[in-house]
């Protein structure tokens, strides 16, 4: 063979595409494979949802949104620009624009709705998310990955429910009592409620419904028919917010 | 051509002394953006796009407008554009760069940006934006660099470039369309969610891009020895006047719609930026001296003895050019965010280090753009010689 | 060659410029202490052999984040057939709880900072 330069860099090239390939052949040549699997106690559904019964929610009580942010690690920052929630509290004209009338009655005027994600079955957050960050689990769930987000607020400005939080500064100094099993979040990402994957991975209601101790919250499976969820869809009045934009919302108000 | 940008006078090495400083500012204020996060500019959870994301879509315009000067140029043949094309080129190339300047000052997590290209998401029209802009910048300068270097040594362009110069016109309807579509597909943002987003944006752009064209060809006239001819700044005022007068039935229509059909939703954004919601009106003024620059620009560019005259002709280019940015630049991002999703009204008012960053990168844009002028007025200078 | 002797000066300049740290690491004599990570557990074997772990952990982690977080797997089944739960913060640091002198040794000696830690809470035995 000539022994040119052209081919000296070929060969060059070539053997260090073979180290390249090393690990690769490394592991495959491994014949131990570690097993991984789902966890033992994992609640498993098709389609996860959730009904908000405001019939039963009582008037000054925060307990779910506590057991959320504390459960979250969700800071407090004690502004309302750079706020972070998860779920909250609005009044049925925020909750569900348009819907209300000057004739409302009080009841309706007054009382908590318990806003949170929707865990769209058609979510224009996981639509516009550049990197993946953001994706429809099989179960519906609309989850979050908080180490590929970029921070570009595409999801935020997506979201017609405005259930999308940015961390707009660190939010470590401003979280009142750490859970140390579960992670904050870092600058500039963006976050939301993931109905608990963490918590149904062990066989954990999500730490709202867990909290609520007047049933107002109920969590479960749509694809089962049996299930109570499907029960209380079957024998209740229900309503969802903005309907009319096809995300398909999950989050079920028996009004 | 490069060593033509490191020798001028002492008005041109004052002036791009003055971008370094503004740049230098601007970096600062950006360091410390870095350090402490967002919070320190004006966006919070209901407006999380602020002047950046705006200084962008508006910025995108004024690059796809280079396509006004290209497209008569080699696909009409019209001669009069020829001397100016590579100004319009140029002109482009600076401004995709502070395009992808205000992105990257946007973003939360600047040291994942690469994952855009290591996780490509077909489905979002980010990913497609990132695209587009970074393939028309790149068409730019390649285009540009290659026929003014042609035209220094007195030969053709290379033949290898006519395909990319057509691939650069429809190009540029791309990558405006593509910035349209970052806000015309969102559920629920009223103001935005309109199908003539797109050529709303190519009406503005191709009004204000020619106007701060023309603006740029009488610079380049007064302080250098190369003149861009007075048919093709004449030409170039008449398309802005085209293009302002399409823009403002874009928006008129868009005022139809919203004000006869009455939704809500609809209505909502407009009677924001024009008339005020609820007692918040803080962007009324600025829409209203949009309105006012806007009424005044049309009269002296539609009647041809103020438009003939270039000092008024001037004159109304920047009453374009400031009335559109202020439309896009400003207000269209902004009060795409009012109301929230939960029909609640929250204001935003940039920050001082939120505005020395964006002051920074118009700064960058404007060094580029000297310096690439620079280059290119000293080569036809050298020609005419 | 034009300007000769400025190309040179500049060229060392630029040279002692890139190698700073390198030189400086070694004038200020912490290069020579090797790091010694110490490792603190009662646990008699890790999710892996120890030389995998000790050359691959941050690929396992890479792999283990996302596993959890994307695929939704939770159970990591080691080589030995042990079963673990996938997790920094409830597995790997319940068994090393000491950051500072399991992690940073190492991490500090070649400056190495990973970003873990920004959202994940080191146990408290750290402080």
């Amino acid at each position: 063979m000539e022994r040119s330069r052209r081919n000296f860099l070929k060969i060059s090239g070539i053997c260090l595409l073979g180290l390249g390939v090393k690990p690769v052949v490394h592991a495959l040549a491994k014949n131990e494979q570690p097993q991984i699997l789902p966890g033992p106690d994992a609640m498993t559904a098709k389609r996860w949802a959730m009904v908000v019964d405001t019939k039963k929610c009582v008037d000054d009580c925060r307990d779910c949104i506590d057991a959320c942010h504390q459960t979250h690690n969700v800071p407090d920052f004690g502004n309302p620009k750079d706020e972070i929630k998860w779920i909250w509290h609005e009044y049925y004209g925020h909750a569900f624009p348009g819907q209300e009338h000057e004739y409302e009655a009080e009841e309706i005027e007054r009382k908590p709705f318990m806003v949170l994600c929707n865990h769209c079955d058609n979510p224009p957050c996981v639509r516009v998310c550049p990197v993946q960050a953001t994706w429809k689990r099989s179960d519906g769930i609309v989850m979050m990955d908080y180490h590929r987000c970029i921070g570009c607020r595409c999801c935020m400005a997506a979201c017609p429910y405005g259930s999308r939080s940015f961390n707009w500064r660190d939010p470590r100094p401003y979280i009142k009592e750490t859970n140390p099993e579960y992670p904050t979040r870092t600058k500039g990402v963006a976050e939301k409620c993931t109905f608990c994957v963490e918590r149904l991975a062990v066989g954990l209601m999500p730490a709202c419904v867990e909290a609520c101790k007047h049933g107002a919250l109920v969590f479960g499976a749509l694809d089962e028919p049996d299930s109570p969820i499907r029960e209380i869809l079957r024998s209740n009045f229900t309503l969802r917010r903005k309907p009319e934009l096809g995300t398909r919302p999950q989050v079920y108000y028996i009004v | 051509m490069l060593e033509k940008a490191l020798t001028g006078s002492k008005k041109y090495w004052s002036w791009i002394t003055l971008l370094l400083i503004l740049i230098g500012i601007g970096f600062g204020c950006y360091l410390y953006q870095l350090s402490r996060g967002l919070t320190i500019t004006g966006m919070g959870r209901d407006i999380s796009w602020g002047l950046y994301i705006a200084q962008f879509t508006f910025l995108v315009g004024v690059a796809a407008s280079a396509v006004m000067v290209v497209l008569p140029y080699y696909l009409h043949n019209y001669k009069a554009f020829g001397k100016i094309t590579v100004l319009g080129e140029f002109l482009a190339v600076s401004a995709v760069t502070m395009c992808l300047l205000f992105v990257l000052a946007d973003l939360g997590n600047i040291k994942r940006m690469f994952f855009l290209l290591l996780y490509p998401t077909p489905n979002s029209i980010m990913f497609w934006d990132m695209i587009v802009l970074n393939i028309y910048l790149l068409l730019n300068i390649v285009i540009a660099w290659n026929t003014l270097a042609a035209e220094r040594k007195g030969v053709p362009p290379p033949a290898w470039l006519k395909p990319l110069i057509y691939l650069s016109i429809p190009w540029a309807v791309s990558i405006h369309t593509v910035t349209a579509f970052l806000y015309a597909g969102l559920p629920g943002r009223h103001l935005w969610l309109t199908a003539i987003l797109a050529v709303r944006f190519l009406g503005s752009a191709f009004a204000a891009g020619p106007a701060l064209l023309v603006i740029l060809c009488l610079i380049v006239r007064r302080i250098s020895k190369f003149d861009p001819g007075k048919e093709a700044i004449q030409n170039l005022g008449r398309i802005v006047t085209y293009a302002l007068l399409i823009s403002i039935f874009f928006v008129a229509l868009e005022f139809f719609t919203a004000y006869y059909s009455k939704v809500p939703g609809h209505i909502h954004g407009l009677q924001y930026l024009f008339f005020g919601l609820e007692g918040h009106a803080k962007l009324v003024p600025w829409m209203r001296v949009a309105t006012v620059l806007a009424i005044i620009a049309a009269i002296l560019l539609v009647n041809p003895n103020t438009r003939k005259n270039e000092t008024i002709l001037g004159f109304a280019c920047a009453a374009t050019f400031i009335s559109l940015w202020i439309e896009k630049g400003i207000g269209l991002v902004l009060a795409g965010f009012v109301p929230n999703p939960l029909e609640k009204i929250v204001e935003y008012t940039p920050t001082a280090p939120e505005l020395l960053i964006t002051l920074g990168i118009w700064a960058t844009g404007f060094l580029i753009l000297t310096v690439l002028y620079k280059i290119a007025v000293s080569v036809k200078e050298e020609v005419a010689a | 060659m034009y300007d000769g002797g400025k190309i040179v000066v500049g060229l060392v300049v630029f040279i002692g410029v890139v190698t700073f740290p390198l030189w400086y690491r070694q004038a200020s004599g912490e290069a020579l202490r090797a790091p010694e990570p110490k490792i603190v557990t009662d646990a008699k074997e890790c999710v892996a052999p120890t030389d995998y772990m000790r050359a691959s952990h941050q690929a396992m982690l890479n792999e283990w984040r996302d596993l959890v977080v994307r695929d939704g797997m939770r159970v990591y089944v080691a080589f030995n057939g042990q079963e673990h739960e996938m997790s920094l913060s409830n597995t790997c640091m319940k068994c090393h709880p000491n950051k500072v002198e399991f992690c940073d040794q190492c991490h500090n000696y070649i400056g190495v900072v990973p970003y873990c830690w920004d959202c994940h809470i080191e146990p408290k035995e750290s402080n």
